[in-house]
């Protein structure tokens, strides 16, 4: 109670500075309050530094242990802070004073706490001698084991790998009996906590143990009623596959691996599917080029049997995911089977995909396109591939609308212009209107990057009369749209298309009712301004935006102005360059340029040129680099690298 | 993606519901890994009524075997015939064995219950709505129920029929077929979980010999759903089934069903969608209580353990149990728990959340609860009087100010002067707690001061240690692991200062860290 608390305070507030009584700390740590408690135990080592390693071992640990039954939250720090003991309670030679009290929260019901108690004591057990580990570690292991309650027998199964290669062997015996019986524990939360741990077990037993003994419990536990556990079991063959000599794989692996592609749980085959390359690659790692021709028939009639291909045989939807998985992963296959195996075998399975009812399937197939166009070309597939790109482009879930977007590029660029023109254009317009903004917005990207790939003239053509019909369209998210393509397009445009055509619409736009549109307009005129020639720009664009700073609203206030004061930032730059660099022929007749994106590279480059210059003079002034040299009128990609050995050397300045 | 309406012409954006309409409703089916190709077609065999007594048995038995053919209900036009014979053949059967007498011969039960698991046993699908939210979204419901439900129905008339022997039954209806259904109860759809249900509770009641494995199957259910998935849909069927079972456990209780108690109902009170089944929990702890009244302080230590921090339903649900309790509570078990669960209902009434204080506050209209107080009043009253004489002035909803009070009037009328006396001592007792705080502060800082200058001490004595730490030669040494020895051997210098203890510390640095990976 409170009047307790306030008695152990005392002592400790005027009492001796040097000794802090153990109660008052206790008490800390006793908190009504959880979150007080919380910091106390989070300052545990504080505390033990407080009391001396000899007084954290005698009077703190048993005190810690005793007091086990607290919050989870307030457990699981103090199952962490344990596990980082060592040197306070003095060091390897006593860390098994912490085992009492991290074996009891090992044992509580939460499960993160029971984990962070393994962690920890995984981690000190490192910290014990072989003797040491024999005398306190592997006891406790065994108590945890064949404790009453299933919490501490799941615990077990985290740390019979860490003791198991420091211990004789006649413990080792023990251990692999005391692995057995939780395989075949009775609760199911204990075989799923081995099954999950077989594949570490594994590893560090003997080879001639992992034949006799880990292969049994592989079957068994492959075999289980619970499915649960059957999946844990297939995920540990990939590290078991890795640790037997290819003459063995055939005879004590792939048996239980078949068994389970053909499992009646969906859950099963999905990870059979899931682990499908990961296994696949440890197999064709540890086999020869024979075995691997043998393993890929076994696995593609697995594969056929999971994605069945005639109509008749076709799996309800209901294991999609499984499905799904496999799609996945078949796909990569094609760069491992070459192209005759890939036609022969896989071509009609991604056919087949390309049909399946669900959209993650189709989509899976469709998104690792790339690795089959590699092998065996686009073409082979572009007649089945057209019916499910349409599908895929007004599917109900936007993320897959989303995904099908983002290959789009790749798509035209591999099917060409006419056949996208004829079947795809219409999907990619479309989208613009679509009700979810990331569509419209990965839309808007999307005709950039297909404006970049097909040319302007043929933007004129399709794109552009579309994209600014939308400007007159009722719904203002729509003419909001039309600005965003604008701010997109207007680069890969060029400077004719965007004054002469986009422009007019924009600066129409400024005059709409809605304020989102209008402040829109002032972020597309900065962001088109660079694009503009400096006529357009002064008698047109200049008066919009002081009159959209005007605006009642105080968004639209903001960004006109914010764009004012950019388009001004500029043109004093450009004077500026023209002034540092007056010799400079080229840099002089750009300045009065009237193509503003070449000004603007001016701008960068001069200022980067700048910048190095006097970075270089100060260390070594022979290096100075003349600014024609570096300067090329179209400076697109190098202004990039300019800048960043602008500002590496700048960097290496500092450092010096 | 369709034409602009009116609605999306003022706001721009259309309406959720408008979009969910536009999704394509897929059915679900069931998971049923098809090995076997495609379906027979299936011809109608004679009536079993219109049949010769001779031969019904064996027109009976054809009948069931008709039914182990599955069908895809996904495709709602494929085998539409046979499906109808099968239809027509299970209200049949389901009619057969619910009104007739003598026919479930011994040589029956094999065919009986293979037909059953052939129908009903299948893994469920995964659903359809990754992110099912069982309170807010409609389940996923079974494609292929017009043929399930007459299959339960089947099940549900074999359990009942007056003949029905379940020595002959033991054989067939076991563990794996038990386990097996409940593994069905996963199922999103309500009808059939209602139907597993009724079907348990038969099978609990008839088969003595598979009452503990069923209990522990449903035990471990539960701590699968607490402890690792989180998920399962037929909780609330569980516990309901539970609940009848719970009540007829003989007293003293076992320590199996105490052990279930704390272990099992007490922590399914952190499950996330808890709301979905508080009522069957609930009403499954009480009657553990009413069983033994000395489970009282467990039981209400263990809710008090996981009482919700940041949901505000929970607590509600929570207070509402409480109140469940305290209803059947011995005044004895009261006067073991009052002071931790008046600190916590202090804290509730003090809750800026409305529905929590004032769920609280309606302990007070109680009469048992009240009568509970006024005994107690001496130890209550000071508990609570902190947080209502806060509140009375400071929350900002009314109905709570008013609420409070009216409780404060009725403490006060329990006991006049210490309610004065709490009153008068209001202030003081404020300032001691801010002193209290006062001193915790100085007591950290003098512990971090001692920390910063043990760290200083060892700078000044560090001057042995490099020599011991470049016998360190793992180089793959992360920052971390450098860190933690660092402060390790502070800690180790600080405490210890002996100069022999020091290569200790380094030789096990060096030691632990190849394996601190």
């Amino acid at each position: 109670c409170c009047c307790c608390n306030e008695v152990g305070c005392k002592p400790g507030a005027d009492g001796d500075d040097s000794l802090y009584p153990i109660a008052v700390l206790i008490d800390e740590l006793r908190n009504e309050d959880v979150q007080l408690r919380l910091n106390s135990i989070k300052k545990l080592s504080t505390i033990a530094l407080a009391l001396g390693v000899e007084r954290t071992r005698t009077e703190l640990l048993p005190f810690l242990t005793d007091t086990i039954y607290d919050e989870d939250e307030v457990l699981l720090a103090l199952a962490e802070q344990l596990g980082n003991f060592t040197m306070l309670v003095g060091g390897p030679e006593y860390v098994h004073c912490l085992l009492p009290p991290l074996e009891s929260l090992a044992t509580v019901e939460e499960t993160v706490v029971r984990d962070k108690a393994v962690e920890s004591l995984r981690k000190i057990s490192q910290e014990h001698s072989p003797v040491d580990l024999e005398v306190h570690f592997e006891p406790l292991v065994k108590r945890l084991a064949s404790g009453d309650w299933f919490t501490s027998r799941t615990s077990a199964c985290g740390l019979f790998s860490v003791c198991y290669p420091r211990v004789s062997s006649t413990v080792k015996a023990e251990i692999r009996q005391h692995f057995r019986t939780l395989c075949s524990d009775d609760t199911p939360m204990v075989r799923r906590a081995a099954a999950s741990k077989l594949g570490e077990f594994a590893k560090v037993l003997e080879l001639d143990y992992v034949k006799s003994d880990i292969i049994s419990l592989f079957t068994a536990l492959a075999s289980d009623e619970q499915d649960s556990v059957r999946l844990l079991a297939v995920e540990a063959c990939v590290s078991i596959a890795t640790l037997l000599p290819q003459e063995d794989l055939e005879s004590l692996v792939m048996p239980t691996l078949r068994q389970a592609a053909e499992d009646k749980s969906w859950r099963v085959r999905y990870m059979v599917a899931d682990k499908f390359s990961e296994t696949f690659v440890s197999l064709q790692i540890s086999l020869c080029f024979n075995c691997i021709h043998s393993v890929l028939t076994i696995w593609l009639s697995d594969l056929c049997l999971l994605c069945p291909v005639s109509e008749q045989e076709l799996v309800s939807d209901t294991n999609q995911h499984v499905k799904s998985a496999l799609a996945s992963v078949i796909m990569g296959l094609s760069t491992i089977l070459g192209k005759d195996n890939t036609i022969e075998h896989l071509l009609p399975l991604f056919l087949a995909q390309l049909k399946d009812e669900c959209p993650e399937v189709r989509l899976n197939i469709i998104s690792n396109l790339d690795c089959v166009n590699e092998v065996i070309g686009i073409r082979q597939l572009s007649q089945s591939l057209l019916p499910a790109i349409v599908e895929l482009a007004e599917d109900a879930k936007w993320r897959v609308r989303l995904a099908i977007i983002e290959y789009m590029p790749l798509l035209a660029g591999q099917l060409g212009v006419e056949f996208f023109d004829e079947k795809l254009n219409t999907l990619c317009m479309a989208w613009l209107i679509d009700h979810v903004y990331a569509i419209r917005e990965a839309a808007t990207c999307n005709l950039m990057k297909l404006v970049e790939k097909f040319g302007a003239e043929w933007a004129q053509n399709t794109i552009v009369p579309k994209v600014l019909g939308m400007a007159n369209d009722p719904n203002y998210l729509h003419r909001m749209t039309t600005l965003f393509c604008i701010n997109a397009l207007s680069e890969a445009c060029g400077q004719d298309i965007t004054t002469k055509q986009m422009l007019p619409v924009v600066l129409k736009m400024s005059n709409d009712q809605v304020a989102n549109v209008r402040f829109n307009v002032a972020k597309s005129l900065q962001k088109i301004g660079p694009v503009l020639d400096s006529n357009a720009l002064q008698t047109e664009v200049k008066p919009v935006l002081e009159k959209l700073a005007t605006d009642t609203d105080m968004d639209v206030k903001y960004f006109a102005q914010e764009a004012i004061s950019d388009a001004n930032v500029e043109q004093r730059l450009v004077q500026q360059a023209a002034f540092i660099f007056p010799a400079d022929q080229t840099c002089c007749s750009l300045a009065g340029s009237q193509d503003r994106s070449e000004q603007r590279n001016t701008v960068v480059s001069i200022t980067a040129c700048n910048l190095m210059n006097s970075r270089i003079a100060c260390t070594n002034p022979s290096q100075t680099v003349s600014f024609p040299n570096f300067f090329q009128p179209d400076l697109h990609a190098p202004v990039h690298s300019l800048f960043s050995a602008a500002t590496q050397i700048e960097f290496d300045q500092t450092n010096e | 993606m369709s034409a602009i309406s009116a609605s999306e012409k003022v706001d721009g954006f259309t309406r959720k519901s408008m979009r969910k309409a536009q999704k394509q409703r897929k059915s679900q089916g069931s998971s049923q890994y098809r090995t076997q190709s495609a379906p027979v077609e299936l011809s109608p065999l004679p009536q079993l009524k219109d049949a010769p007594s001779t031969e019904q048995q064996e027109l009976f038995t054809q009948k069931l075997q008709q039914c182990c053919m599955l069908f895809d209900f996904l495709d709602s036009v494929m085998d539409l015939k046979s499906k109808e014979i099968k239809r027509a053949t299970l209200n049949e059967l389901v009619d057969y064995v619910s009104t007739n007498r003598g026919v479930l011969v011994e040589s029956t039960y094999p065919e009986i219950t293979n037909m059953i698991c052939t129908n009903i046993f299948r893994t469920l699908p995964p659903s359809d709505n990754p992110d099912f939210d069982p309170e807010e979204d409609e389940p996923t419901l079974e494609a292929s129920w017009p043929h399930i439900q007459l299959v339960y129905e089947f099940l549900l008339r074999f359990l009942e029929n007056p003949d029905f022997q379940p020595s002959i039954a033991k054989r067939h209806i076991d563990q794996k077929f038990v386990l097996q259904l409940l593994e069905l109860f996963d199922s999103e759809d309500p009808r059939e979980r209602d139907f597993l249900k009724t079907i348990l509770h038969r099978i609990y009641g008839k088969f003595l010999g598979l009452r503990a494995f069923i209990r522990k199957q449903i035990n471990n259910i539960f701590l699968r759903f607490i402890y690792e998935t989180e998920h399962f849909n037929g909780v609330a069927e569980l516990l309901e089934i539970l609940g009848s079972i719970i009540n007829g456990f003989a007293l003293p209780l076992k320590a199996e069903h105490k052990q279930f108690l704390m272990k099992v109902l007490i922590p399914l009170h952190t499950a996330k969608g808890l709301a979905l089944f508080h009522a069957q929990l609930a009403y499954c702890v009480v009657q553990f209580l009413e069983k033994d009244p000395t489970l009282t302080e467990p039981v209400i230590r263990g809710l008090l353990k996981f009482w919700p921090k940041t949901c505000s339903q929970k607590e509600v649900m929570f207070l509402g149990e409480i109140e469940e309790i305290l209803d059947v509570i011995e005044p004895t078990q009261f006067k073991k728990i009052q002071e931790p669960l008046f600190k916590q209902i202090s804290k509730c009434v003090a809750n800026p959340h409305f529905q929590v204080a004032e769920r609280a506050l309606y302990f007070w209209n109680n009469e048992y609860i009240l009568s509970l107080i006024e005994e107690n009043i001496d130890k209550v009253l000071p508990i609570m009087f902190g947080s209502l004489y806060r509140i009375s002035k400071e929350h900002w909803n009314p109905t709570i100010v008013a609420l409070v009070y009216n409780v404060l009037k009725t403490l006060m009328e329990m006991n006049c002067t210490l309610f004065d006396e709490l009153t008068s001592s209001y202030k003081a007792e404020r300032q001691r707690e801010k002193k209290k705080e006062q001193e915790r502060d100085e007591l950290w800082k003098k512990l971090d001061e001692l920390r910063l200058s043990s760290a200083a001490l060892v700078q000044n004595n560090s001057h042995g240690l490099p020599s011991v730490q470049n016998n360190n030669n793992n180089n793959n040494n992360n920052n971390s692991s450098n860190n933690n020895d660092n402060q390790d051997t502070r800690a180790e210098a600080a405490a210890v200062p002996t100069d022999n203890k020091v290569p200790d510390a380094g030789v096990a640095a060096s030691e632990s860290t190849p394996c601190a990976k």
